[in-house]
């Protein structure tokens, strides 16, 4: 006899339960409700500070690094997220203003079933902790504990056709509190992209939580992606909208500066940026840049097959 | 060194001469940005934030081009409040600047390369905006070492004047150095472009068409209303 007939029960479909995620927003919301209700408006970003929640992952072995994780202090003290300034620890400062919730994701292009999908779906994707390196191509580098899922369960979702031979990321625009986007610094939104390939690579993850919590909005919360091998600015941060695309996307910086950052912006140590090398990093927050820089940050076993007879050096 | 005593056997501080009661007093005040940098690598590695050594390129950098607009200041804030004295502290804040120069240049060389002479040869001459920064340290170095009363003698003072006009040419440099640097926010590199502009260009008007109306220009400013009134 099951349990359901004892207690004459119905089962709840998954899809009826509060996620977690919605639950915990809730109580933010009321939180922060109550505080802006006894005009303790300062304290909004200290509550957010506070409001970062659990988010437990059993870390990926396979796919984790065994160097140390970088301080949590450093991963979110010190970010280019050129929406909120150009100072490193800009969005530290005023990331908090981030509306992330409601958060839904835009799917479209050569799919077979173009959808919306809300933040709290994503998160309930099979989530796992990955530890892998940060190269920015500023030549600093970071060891980060993120959380996410692989993006190609994603994709699974909306089924890219044969015509999908690119994906296109898009971020999020809040001009009100973008003091970067109202400046006009740049051509915003910020747009990146990834050959198809890449992006179902196992190693590319959407990533949600870093540390064992929610990503912290200066990070790219809610969610944002992860591609290990590239540089730092490959991974876009805030992800409002994806397309799967057939022509190769045009991203932010190739635009900005076609000579200095292509598409690929895979990590190598063998081509210098125009302006300095590349063969070797800091790994915050050492004073010496001492680190030599691996091909592809490391991952070269996994992914160097993927760009098999490409002259790496054209294809920067 | 000079004593802090003056030739009558007073105090410096109870002399007329305040510039050198001041002198001291500037000097630390120049001096306090290293300090602090050295307070915070010993004692404070976190206030250095979580790339301290670019934190340390960064101050020393600024500092540098600082001390390099301020010796450029000097002229023309003499000329401009008619406090000659002035001049007493332009060696000073030359020196300052060459000094916050060569501790930016050493950083360079330690933690961003690590020590790798090769690589930092390859460096200068493949990156202009390292070329021009290693040039303008390169060339500040002369006026660093003949700035002293003994070989303006040896010079000759027109030589020497002469040889000191390079620091025009450091300025300029030290500007492209980090206006090429940057990625993409152009705001201190423009400030300091702007600063040099019109240090540089109230000497051209000084020397061309100042030159005949000099003093009739100057009482005009003087007689000038200002904002109060």
């Amino acid at each position: 006899m099951s349990m359901r007939a004892l207690t004459g029960l119905k089962p709840i479909p998954p899809s009826e339960i509060t996620p977690r995620e919605v639950f915990l927003d809730r109580r933010r919301f009321l939180a922060g409700a109550t505080a802006a209700a006894a005009g303790l408006g300062t304290a909004a970003p200290a509550l957010a500070e506070e409001m970062a929640m659990k988010l437990p992952a059993a870390r990926n072995a396979a796919f984790s690094t065994t160097d140390a994780p970088t301080a949590k202090k450093i991963i979110t003290g010190y970010n280019n997220f050129y929406e909120f300034g150009m100072g490193k620890s800009d969005p530290a400062a005023s990331a908090s203003k981030m509306s992330v919730r409601p958060w839904t994701i835009e799917i479209g292009g050569a799919v077979e079933k173009p959808r919306t999908i809300g933040i709290e779906e994503v998160m309930r994707l099979p989530l796992e902790e990955r530890v892998y390196r940060f190269r920015c191509v500023e030549a600093w580098s970071m060891v980060a504990p993120w959380i996410g899922v692989e993006f190609n369960k994603l994709a699974a979702l909306v089924g890219p056709t044969s015509k999908a031979k690119y994906v296109r990321f898009t971020s999020v625009v809040q001009p009100s509190v973008m003091s970067g986007v109202r400046a006009e610094v740049i051509d915003f939104p910020y747009v990146e992209g990834l050959r198809i390939d890449e992006a179902m690579h196992p190693l590319t993850i959407l990533a949600v939580g870093l540390y064992g919590e929610t990503l912290p909005n200066q990070n790219g919360a809610p969610v944002r992606v992860i591609v290990p091998w590239k540089y730092g600015f490959k991974s876009a941060k805030s992800i409002v909208r994806i397309d799967f695309v057939e022509d190769q996307p045009r991203s932010t910086w190739m635009k900005l500066q076609p000579s200095e950052y292509g598409f690929y912006s895979n990590v190598n140590p063998a081509v210098d940026h125009p302006r300095w090398s590349q063969a070797r990093e800091r790994r915050l927050p050492d004073f010496f840049a001492s680190t030599p820089t691996l091909p592809f940050n490391g991952y070269a076993d996994q992914v160097a097959s993927l760009y098999a007879g490409m002259d790496l050096k054209k294809f920067f | 060194m000079r004593s802090a005593r003056a030739a009558d056997g007073r105090f410096a501080w109870a002399t007329s001469d305040p510039v050198r009661a001041l002198k001291p007093l500037v000097f630390l005040l120049c001096l306090a940005p290293a300090l602090l940098l050295v307070h915070d690598v010993l004692y404070d590695p976190e206030a250095l934030g979580a790339n301290p050594a670019e934190t340390i390129e960064h101050v020393t950098g600024d500092r540098s081009m600082q001390f390099l607009l301020g010796t450029l200041a000097i002229t023309p804030l003499r000329r401009i409040t008619g406090w000659g004295k002035l001049i007493r502290f332009r060696r000073m804040l030359g020196l300052f600047a060459f000094f916050y120069g060569v501790l930016h240049l050493a950083a360079y060389i330690a933690f961003d390369h690590y020590f790798d002479v090769p690589a930092i040869l390859a460096d200068i001459v493949k990156r202009p905006f390292v070329t021009v920064g290693f040039a303008a340290l390169v060339l500040m170095t002369p006026l660093a070492v003949t700035s002293t009363a003994g070989w303006i003698r040896r010079l000759g003072a027109q030589n020497w004047s002469r040889l000191h006009k390079a620091v025009y040419a450091i300025a300029v440099l030290g500007v492209l150095h980090y206006w090429w640097l940057v990625k993409r926010d152009l705001t201190w590199p423009m400030i300091y472009g702007a600063i040099l502009a019109v240090l540089l260009g109230w000497r051209v008007w000084n020397e061309t068409l100042g030159r005949q109306r000099r003093r009739p220009a100057r009482v005009r400013a003087r007689a000038e209303p200002g904002p109060a009134e």
